[in-house]
């Protein structure tokens, strides 16, 4: 896997998951992204670094806010963007989706941003795709969501600076979160402390330990002292293969309140990928509270896919952040 | 026609046999091993000097993909690939299309089998009508066109129709052949429910799929009486379970598929979807649990479950692609690397393969005894050779084990007396 997201100068081409990265890449991509978020307090917000690219965002799934953040990035770099909405259940073929890729190779497009519900499927379009080619992954089945594992790092890192002191709780539906994978990856990779994950047994996957996290099905337990909580959004749909009784015992044991808040870190930070489900993933006060930083995520979300588009396009290399011409590279929080 | 095969190392585990010996065959049957009949004289002469001889092999999972999956496989394409690979009887699961519940589509597949004339199919009738587990087949009228067994490759939901199809197939005298899964655990799993799911995010298959379904169907089988057969196991639990039964004096037998003896769930990580079988590869002390299994003769048989695709059928994302293995062609010599590995011997690698199936599926095949349907294979267990997909003959090239090294290869297959393949010098 890491083959196909490195090439052979260790420069990132595709960027399908956090595993396989190593973290002088992960903190690069951190590094760029710091280096972007002046250009967002300019008047002017772009930069030419993709200029005359072409960029796909291919979304066989729904979303509002990566498409968004997406296509925002893909703007502030100077490139054209197309979107295209694929309703995944038109293509559940493999030919399909092989003679979609065919088809945009074509229109001699530079980048794909794919989201997918199958698990691997950018890998499977990364490995398919000409070799000029670059495919980022913006969501793929339960496998991974790497971008917004990454923004999320932003967010801790602009918070917390240093990841090997960080207690970090991950609540909720871990089973399905291609989100919470890659976080976990991610938090890893940077050497966090302790990672923890809190849910039900029916949210939890087989052997999660194997991720290297502690697994907690008490949230007070598995918040006490943490320094992050990152609230998962629960689908509806859950309810329905009984892997849960209601949204209301779900918002009772799992809901997070400025109550059961006390058992954390007093500085702790509240994250959540959105969109949030008031009243059943944490209540309001928490949410639009001092503590949440859902917002920001959101504001990081377009620096850290700017900086991931122009590293795997070649545009930026490691290299060009420490250069004094490059745009402020030591910006810290805002 | 009256061939002699000279100077082979004769394996015939039926008869405890492991040694140098002429095999003499006439019209079709074996006349003799050891001394020339009175008067033989032979129209051909194979020389066996060096080699191994042993019994036609059984498969007791194969498709040919005939009738109604022609763009996979077809049956004269496999049967030449079966004859290449030393297999000269197959099973051939009910799953075509048009499925094989009635008698015409059981006949029509001897009898494309008979006109390919390289390997004889033995059909497996349905055990549910359409296989959907709700109504009986025809099972006395398949049974009277040819057919095997039955069985039913998905999993019936409800008890009490597998226990009145067991009920009824013990009537007629059928064995059931059982593809343990249950319903409701298997879900939209795609791979083993586990370390690598986890990892990678795909939709897992408890290992409690399987053993929910064993236990269910070994208790209404000791209540019934049928003889059933679990086919393809897949976790070390599963084999647990059976040998207690066996043990108990159950009439119950397994197989397993070869390429589980070998791989696990780390093969996935690359999501390679070639590695996308049912059921799924299991982790690492479940292949051990399977080896063991094979070795303690707890799982009597191992067979190919060869399932030939065309290339699109795996190009897509992993579980989006159809599972199955092209298999026919590394049955043989998966199980001789067994030998290798020192799980068992080759006399009981050979019984796997032979007279094993031959007596779940109460065959009079399987051994060289005098006599006997004259299916033999000849190999040569010395040569080292290594797989490449374009030298396959089947059509279906989906194999993991591409590039693999393995040691022994078939140079003569005979079908009835009549050699249907012949490795070129």
């Amino acid at each position: 896997m890491s083959n196909l997201q490195v090439d052979e100068n260790g420069r990132l081409r595709h960027f399908l998951s956090i595993e396989g990265l190593n973290r002088q890449i992960l903190t690069d991509i951190l590094d760029t992204a710091e280096s972007f978020s002046g250009i967002t307090d300019q008047h002017i917000k772009k930069v030419p670094l993709l200029r005359g690219r072409i960029i796909v965002n291919l979304f066989f799934e729904s979303s509002t806010r990566t498409r968004t953040t997406f296509e925002l990035a893909a703007k502030r770099l100077s490139a054209d963007v197309l979107n295209i909405n694929i309703n995944a259940s038109a293509t559940t073929k493999g030919e399909t989706l092989l003679d979609t890729l065919r088809n945009l190779e074509a229109m001699h497009c530079d980048m794909f941003i794919v989201r997918h519900a199958e698990s691997g499927s950018a890998h499977f379009i990364a490995q398919h795709a000409q070799p000029h080619i670059r495919v980022i992954n913006a969501g793929d089945g339960r496998h991974s969501h790497p971008t917004q594992a990454m923004l999320d790092m932003l967010t801790i890192r602009r918070h917390k600076k240093d990841f090997s002191k960080l207690k970090v709780a991950i609540v909720g539906d871990i089973l399905h979160s291609r989100v919470a994978r890659s976080q976990i990856q991610a938090l890893s990779i940077l050497g966090t402390s302790e990672i923890r994950v809190v849910a039900p047994r029916t949210l939890l996957p087989a052997k999660v330990q194997s991720l290297g996290v502690h697994a907690y099905t008490d949230l007070k337990e598995g918040i006490r002292d943490a320094d992050v909580i990152i609230m998962l959004r629960l689908q509806q749909e859950r309810m329905q293969g009984a892997l849960l009784p209601s949204s209301h015992e779900y918002f009772q044991l799992y809901g997070l309140t400025e109550e059961k808040l006390s058992c954390a870190n007093k500085d702790v930070i509240i994250m959540h990928p959105g969109p949030i489900n008031r009243g059943i993933e944490m209540d309001s006060q928490v949410a639009d509270g001092p503590r949440s930083v859902v917002l920001q995520q959101v504001s990081n979300g377009i620096d850290v896919r700017m900086a991931v588009m122009s590293m795997a396009m070649g545009s930026i290399n490691t290299a060009e952040t420490t250069d004094p011409n490059a745009p402020n590279a030591s910006k810290e929080t805002r | 026609m009256r061939i002699v095969i000279r100077n082979g190392h004769v394996i015939d585990p039926a008869n405890n046999t492991s040694e140098i010996r002429d095999i003499y065959i006439t019209k079709g049957h074996i006349v003799s091993t050891g001394n020339a009949p009175d008067g033989f004289k032979a129209n051909r002469e194979i020389d066996a000097t060096g080699k191994t001889v042993c019994p036609g092999l059984i498969d007791l999972c194969a498709r040919f993909r005939e009738p109604g999956l022609e763009h996979k496989a077809t049956i004269v394409s496999e049967s030449a690939a079966a004859a290449s690979a030393g297999i000269t009887t197959v099973v051939c699961p009910p799953d075509t299309d048009p499925i094989i519940d009635t008698p015409a589509v059981a006949k029509l597949i001897q009898e494309r089998a008979g006109q390919a004339g390289q390997t004889r199919i033995l059909p497996l009738g349905a055990l549910t009508r359409n296989l959907e587990g709700e109504q009986l087949s025809e099972m006395a009228a398949l049974r009277d066109a040819g057919c095997i067994g039955m069985g039913n490759i998905h999993a019936i939901k409800d008890t009490k129709i597998m226990r009145h199809a067991m009920e009824y197939a013990s009537s007629h005298g059928l064995t059931v052949f059982i593809r343990p899964m249950d319903y409701w655990l298997y879900d939209n799993g795609c791979v083993h429910e586990g370390t690598v799911s986890t990892r990678l995010g795909l939709p897992g298959i408890p290992e409690a799929a399987e053993t929910t379904a064993v236990a269910r169907d070994l208790a209404l089988v000791e209540q019934i009486g049928v003889r059933i057969h679990f086919s393809q196991l897949s976790s070390a639990r599963a084999v647990q379970m059976i040998a207690r039964a066996k043990h108990d004096g159950l009439p119950v037998s397994a197989d397993v598929s070869a390429h589980q003896l070998f791989l696990t769930e780390m093969d996935l990580l690359d999501f390679d979807p070639v590695h996308h079988v049912q059921p799924p590869l299991r982790n690492q002390s479940d292949r051990d649990g399977l080896r063991k299994g094979v070795a303690k003769g707890t799982i009597r048989a191992i067979c190919s479950d060869h399932q030939p695709h065309e290339p699109d059928a795996k190009l897509a994302p992993f579980c989006a692609t159809e599972p199955g293995i092209s298999a026919l062609e590394t049955l043989l010599p998966l199980t001789l690397r067994l030998v290798e590995e020192k799980v068992f011997t080759l006399s009981e690698a050979i019984a796997c393969l032979t007279i094993e199936p031959a007596r779940i599926l109460g065959v009079d095949s399987g051994t060289l005894s005098p006599g006997a349907t004259a299916d033999v294979c000849i190999l040569d267990s010395e040569k080292i050779w290594q797989l490449q997909k374009h030298n396959m003959l089947s059509r279906g090239t989906n194999t993991p084990f591409n590039h693999w090294e393995f040691k022994g290869k078939v140079t003569h297959t005979l079908l009835a007396g009549r050699v249907v393949f012949e490795l070129e010098p």
